[in-house]
């Protein structure tokens, strides 16, 4: 029988690898070029009322006091689970839903209050990429309409033949064929749909793009090209990226820091490597355990940090930390206060009584 | 009797649409033993669902069976005797579950009613005796307080509680056979390996046989014993789990397992597979994967062989476990190199 050929240095090249990587200040060497300020930003959606007469409003609290910062040139992950509030901080840092609280700075200048023409020259700076390539392009528009808008809208082209020449060049930089413009969506696959949303994100040359679960939707195979995509954009044009995902396996390979989300709070923040060798936080713990990993000798030697039970109700909020109810190594303290965002090593920021 | 549970063979499965006939699936042939676990891998219009839609007698017009067997216990399921047997089988000696179970569900009935219309139809059980077993069943699927549950309606429930409950009415009928369709794939990771353990430890406890169609080979390393490739219709590759993770043979199982992020793995960039799978209207003759292949020669334009190796590996390709992609160390040493470059200026 024939078998694979094992290369003998590719462990050593790994191991390496993993040392160079650790070496690497990521992210921190930019500390002075602060792109986006987000503090204690909180989102509360009004849901209805209750009570006798409905005396009592229902609010979800979706975001709740979460403060971070990008760098420029970086890209901050932020992972949570369904219902943990990673998309309305995405849409609330683009001032597409209305903050209830806390402040958002974009190069130096407040942007919470931002309104009318003001807020449309913002926009240009910053950009969406959506999760699902299907719904999020007009199958009735060519692709050459869909990435002319933002230039029409923005002034930075006249007319469409105006504009023809410019689309080119960003179908071009995310790997389409020059072609791809006069064909409507449904001729495109899910990858290439991607591409499509990508350069009509890039097309206002933006500094910073929310990028909200946007490989999710694709196949393994086709999902790494686009995110080899994105960091060579990265690299390219320097740009931030808030980088939403749901588990940790992609985020591991595009972000330099970080984020976890748990029913809308921060529980975690640290360097790409430290969330995945140091995990201080019991639920990081818990989605790392959670993750099966692509080899059957590995993954059935790994055992899985039980937690059962529901994440918390977001119209009744506990008091004490919210993740009490899942966690395996809960005190009284944290049934009854919140815990604070804490830097408990260097870059290393935990939400959690024990640290 | 030594016939396995289910066995299909030589399955084709044709949509007839405007655009041309879609080959959905073609030639396919698969087994599942009792209290096996058979895992179903490959990316969206593989062919995977459509198979075990076909198995279970889904398949409705444009689409039609035009080739092939399916046996359960070595007695076909289809044709005019087929018929009246599928009908005895499903639901009540294998049933299945799908991808999202807001919409496999009736929103306006409760979990309760929905349970004991299964037990009462299939079973021909009295509504009281039934209510009582479909308590049990939710207390089987680690539901808590599954007497309220009962009374309560889908929308009230979570994504993995729905998911519980879809499980428990499959089980309904003490069936031999359980087909889940992407099961977990709507639901968060936490949650996923909820019930991952839960399909792994009901398949022990009631020595079930399951088939679980998945995308993710993460899911299929955790609870598979034997996998199954596909791609753009065809199965690449069959053989035990451990052996095919660790060895795999189709150069489209070496490139998926390449591409496949990892949360352990350092490495800087994720290595794709270029292009994209085949239009199945205008699918090459020979082998779906040959214009992604880095091995294609020209043998390749031809029927692919389906060749045997040990431990049950079965392989169709003409270039069987050779290196599909043998630059992957240079890649490595280029990124140290960038690394390098970036850390001190070179």
């Amino acid at each position: 029988m024939l078998s694979m050929p094992v290369s003998t240095d590719s462990e050593s090249i790994d191991s390496c690898l993993r040392e160079r990587a650790a070496a690497l200040p990521r992210g921190v060497q930019d500390a002075a070029q602060v792109l986006l300020d987000v503090r204690d930003l909180s989102v509360r959606f009004p849901v209805g009322r209750t009570g006798f007469w409905g005396q009592k409003r229902l609010t979800v609290h979706a975001v709740d006091d979460v403060s971070f910062v990008v760098h420029k040139g970086e890209t901050l992950g932020l992972v949570g689970e369904s219902g943990s509030g990673k998309t309305t901080i995405g849409r609330a840092v683009l001032r597409r839903l209305p903050v209830s609280n806390g402040s958002i700075r974009f190069r130096g200048n407040d942007i919470t209050q931002l309104r009318g023409e003001s807020l449309r020259k913002l926009r240009q700076h910053m950009q969406l990429v959506f999760q699902d390539p299907y719904a999020s392009l007009n199958p009735r528009m060519r692709v050459l309409d869909i990435v002319a808008e933002p230039l029409l809208v923005h002034g930075r082209a006249r007319t469409r033949d105006e504009a023809a020449a410019q689309v080119a060049d960003l179908l071009h930089r995310v790997g389409l064929p020059a072609d791809a413009a006069d064909r409507y969506p449904h001729a495109f696959s899910g990858g290439q749909r991607q591409r499509i949303g990508i350069a009509r994100a890039l097309a206002l040359s933006p500094e910073f793009i929310v990028a909200d679960e946007p490989v999710s939707a694709l196949d393994v195979s086709v999902r790494a090209q686009v995110v080899n995509l994105l960091q060579d954009l990265q690299r390219e044009l320097g740009l931030s990226y808030l980088f939403i995902a749901h588990d940790l396996a992609v985020v591991r390979h595009i972000s330099h820091r970080i984020a976890i989300l748990y029913a809308g709070k921060l529980v975690e923040l640290a360097g790409r490597d430290a969330i995945y060798d140091s995990p201080l936080h019991p639920y990081t713990e818990a989605l790392l355990s959670a993750i099966p990993v692509p080899d059957p000798a590995v993954q059935r030697c790994r055992r899985r940090i039980m937690n059962c039970g529901e994440p918390p109700d977001p119209l009744h909020p506990l008091p004490g930390c919210r993740f009490q109810t899942r966690c395996p190594v809960a005190q009284t303290q944290c049934r009854e206060a919140t815990p604070p965002l804490r830097e408990s090593a260097s870059g290393h920021w935990v939400a959690c009584w024990r640290h | 009797m030594n016939a396995p549970l289910l066995e299909v063979e030589n399955l084709s499965v044709h949509f007839t649409t405007r655009r041309g006939v879609v080959r959905a699936v073609r030639e396919v042939s698969l087994h599942v033993e009792q209290g096996e676990t058979l895992g179903i891998v490959g990316e969206s219009g593989s062919g995977k669902s459509v198979a075990m839609q076909a198995v279970m007698g889904l398949i409705d017009a444009p689409g039609e069976i035009c080739n092939g067997d399916i046996r359960w216990r070595g007695r076909t399921l289809l044709g005019e005797a087929g018929r009246r047997r599928l009908q005895e089988v499903r639901g009540n000696r294998m049933s299945m579950i799908f991808q999202d179970p807001m919409t496999s569900l009736n929103p306006v009935m409760t979990v309760g009613a929905q349970l004991v219309e299964v037990l009462v139809r299939h079973l021909k059980m009295p509504p009281v005796q039934a209510w009582r077993r479909a308590e049990e069943l939710l207390a089987l699927v680690n539901i808590g307080a599954p007497g309220r549950r009962l009374r309560q309606h889908p929308h009230e429930l979570s994504g993995g509680m729905r998911q519980r409950v879809m499980i428990a009415m499959a089980l309904a009928c003490e069936p031999e056979l359980l087909i889940a369709d992407e099961p977990t794939t709507a639901l968060d990771v936490t949650v996923q390996a909820q019930i991952l353990e839960l399909i792994a430890e009901l398949q022990q406890r009631l020595h079930l046989s399951v088939i679980l169609i998945t995308h993710d080979l993460g899911v299929v390393a955790q609870v598979c014993h034997r996998v199954a490739v596909m791609y753009a219709g065809r199965i690449a590759e069959t053989g035990e789990a451990v052996d095919l993770f660790a060895r795999p043979g189709h150069p489209y199982t070496q490139g998926l397992l390449r591409a496949t992020p990892r949360h352990d793995d350092v490495a800087e960039r994720l290595i794709a597979i270029d292009g994209a799978p085949p239009d199945l209207v205008s699918a090459p003759p020979g082998c779906g994967f040959q214009q992604r292949c880095p091995v294609y020669g020209k043998e390749c334009d031809g029927p692919a062989p389906s060749l045997s190796y040990e431990h049950g590996r079965r392989l169709a390709c003409w270039h069987a476990f050779e290196r599909a992609w043998p630059e992957l160390v240079a890649e490595r040493k280029q990124a140290i190199h960038a690394l390098d470059a970036r850390i001190y200026g070179l």
